[in-house]
């Protein structure tokens, strides 16, 4: 059997110090397979965002072990996390976070310029197919701001692609959504999982989004219920 | 690199009425650098056209011929008198005038006799210092012929040009007669065939041009000159030209800086004040840039945040804000020394500023090192937003 793509091992994480500290998780163990799609559940306050920020080496880990292709990233130093999150991992969030100032098109290509450092025509060429794939190639061109609720979603979505990335983690992502938008864009993701094994990792309160995923795992109280 | 150019650019072009009131206040900190740098500089020229005009840029004596002292053995006390058997003159002038025509930088050389005497009228006596030159080098070194306010700056053994400060004291007018007696005790009756006033009191009030062959009879000099005074082309240079003829000729050889330094130590303090308020722009400048960028900073947390989620680095985010900082210093710079270059132009050269005019000189406004110190200054400017920014945690912000 192959390394799963990612291990965490005893995953703990606290903030504040001392008799103030809070402990928001507590000694995760998890495994997650290439491929994959999993369905992070739990109440708020649970700690699926703060699992989700620790993957996504946003943040450290106060103890533990976090590895993503085996790389150890829990102990890793900024510069290392950083250029370890563009190559390798997507995000997609509740409020799609995209540059206002930006067109579509340009918003996807940022990961791949700013690992450059200059926009190369084979980055534009690959945001076009991405935003086309999303069905939005006649909107390549519009500003971020411009652009409706669902569509900035689904340009986020091809932006979280545009460094062809093994892990993307999407943080509600249709919790901002009408239903209908909401339906495509998990369509997309499933899609998108299932023709490119892109393991997606989806934090999420809505049970009918969690059942379209192959795997579900609960927490409650910064523990991992069931996996 | 030229991504993050792009970025800076955009973030600058997005909120245009900010930024075009950003670069405005660079400009005008930029204009005030270079119309300053002209004042000053302008200044400058003026006093100097004003003091050393109509004044010699180098005058050459004879060397003083003071005694050597043959042996002076450890612990002998040696006295030393300085001889006055004979007058101190520069006997073979003509021969030198080639040797100074020559020199590239000399546009002017004026072969003078000069001495103390008297002007008498009547009870009334006062003291004058007589220059001997040959008619037509009475403008030489002092631009008598412009500045006559009567008669003609002929010179004949019997006529001579005063000041008006002079003439004034005296009652003198042009045509009359004035008895002169020079300090070798001789006397001349002298008409007087022109009145000047150079507006140097030093000048107006004492000096007499009489001709050579006038000096000679007065100073009591059968042969030679006492003084070599020299115009050049360009007076700043007087320091450099004056050792070099020293060397070349043996001679005393005097640059006008040496008899005029309170000029220069006032130029001096003048330059350093007109330094002092050109920093106060650049700092001003420098807090008007940071101060901008740094709520441009506070106002993009959440994309600065999108950008490190993102895999954007440090360096990155740093590289951004200071781009946008040259390219404001820069965009500043240039507006700022375009619009200084604009106002100055109108104005005349300092030297050909009348009475009461502004003596700006937009040939020195220093556009080229406004710019520059411009673009450095927002640089520095931009780094600490700069480092603020690339430390915003993307947690925090993309959590709000």
């Amino acid at each position: 059997m192959s390394d799963p793509l990612i291990r965490v091992d005893g995953l703990t994480k606290s903030f504040g110090e001392a008799e103030a500290a809070v402990t928001v998780l507590k000694g995760l163990t998890l495994d997650i397979a290439e491929g994959d799609m999993v369905a992070l559940l739990g109440p708020s306050g649970s700690g699926k965002s703060t699992l989700l920020t620790i993957l996504g080496t946003l943040m450290r880990p106060s103890a533990g072990s976090f590895q993503m292709l085996g790389v150890e990233l829990g102990d890793a130093d900024d510069a290392a996390r950083t250029a370890f999150r563009n190559s390798h991992i997507g995000f997609v969030f509740q409020f799609h976070h995209l540059l206002p100032d930006f067109t579509a098109l340009e918003n996807v290509v940022f990961p791949a310029a700013a690992r450059r450092g200059r926009e190369r025509g084979e980055d534009r060429q690959r945001a076009a197919m991405l935003l086309d794939r999303v069905g939005l190639s006649n909107r390549r061109d519009f500003l971020a701001t411009k652009l409706s609720g669902g569509q900035k979603q689904r340009v986020a979505i091809a932006r979280a692609l545009m460094n062809q990335p093994e892990l993307v983690l999407a943080d509600e992502p249709t919790g901002n959504l009408d239903r209908e938008s909401a339906a495509q864009v998990m369509d997309l993701l499933i899609e998108i999982n299932r023709s490119e094994r892109t393991t997606f990792l989806i934090s999420t309160h809505d049970e009918n989004i969690a059942a379209r995923c192959k795997r579900q795992i609960h927490m409650v109280d910064g523990r991992i219920e069931s996996a | 690199m030229f991504y993050a150019l792009k970025i800076a650019f955009r973030y600058l072009t997005a909120n245009r009425a900010q930024t075009g009131l950003l670069i405005a206040g660079v400009a005008v900190g930029v204009f005030v650098f270079v119309f300053m740098s002209a004042l000053i500089g302008g200044l400058a020229v003026l006093l100097i056209d004003r003091t050393v005009g109509d004044i010699a840029h180098i005058s050459i004596t004879p060397k003083a011929r003071d005694p050597y002292v043959l042996s002076a053995s450890a612990g002998s006390l040696v006295a030393v008198q300085k001889s006055t058997e004979q007058r101190e003159l520069l006997r073979t002038a003509a021969a030198f005038r080639p040797l100074l025509l020559a020199d590239p930088d000399v546009a002017v050389v004026a072969e003078e006799i000069t001495g103390n005497g008297f002007m008498v009228k009547g009870q009334a006596i006062e003291p004058v210092l007589f220059t001997g030159v040959e008619n037509d080098q009475v403008s030489a070194i002092a631009d008598i012929r412009g500045n006559l306010i009567a008669g003609s700056d002929a010179l004949s053994l019997s006529t001579m040009v005063i000041g008006a400060g002079l003439a004034n004291t005296l009652g003198l007018s042009v045509g009359q007669t004035v008895k002169v007696r020079s300090d070798r005790g001789v006397e001349l009756t002298m008409t007087l065939g022109g009145i000047f006033r150079l507006g140097i009191a030093s000048v107006d009030d004492r000096a007499a041009y009489v001709s050579v062959r006038a000096a000679r009879v007065l100073f009591d000099l059968p042969e030679g000159v006492t003084r070599i005074d020299l115009k050049l082309n360009d007076l700043k240079k007087a320091l450099v030209v004056a050792d070099r003829l020293g060397a070349a000729t043996g001679l005393d050889v005097v640059p006008w800086q040496k008899s005029n330094q309170q000029l220069l130590d006032g130029l001096s303090a003048q330059a350093r004040s007109g330094d002092l308020i050109k920093m106060f722009a650049l700092v001003t400048i420098v807090i008007g840039v940071a101060s901008a960028l740094l709520l441009s900073t506070y106002r993009r947390r959440p994309e600065i945040g999108i950008m490190r989620a993102m895999g954007a680095s440090r360096g990155f985010v740093i590289t951004v804000f200071v781009v946008q900082g040259a390219l404001i210093g820069l965009l500043g710079g240039l507006i700022g020394a375009g619009l200084g270059w604009l106002a100055l132009s109108p104005f005349p050269p300092p030297e050909m500023t009348a009475g009461g005019g502004l003596p700006v000189d937009a040939r020195l406004g220093a556009y080229d090192a406004a710019i520059l110190l411009t673009t450095i200054g927002a640089i520095v400017a931009a780094i600490l937003p700069a480092r603020a920014a690339a430390r915003i945690d993307p947690v925090e912000v993309i959590g709000q």
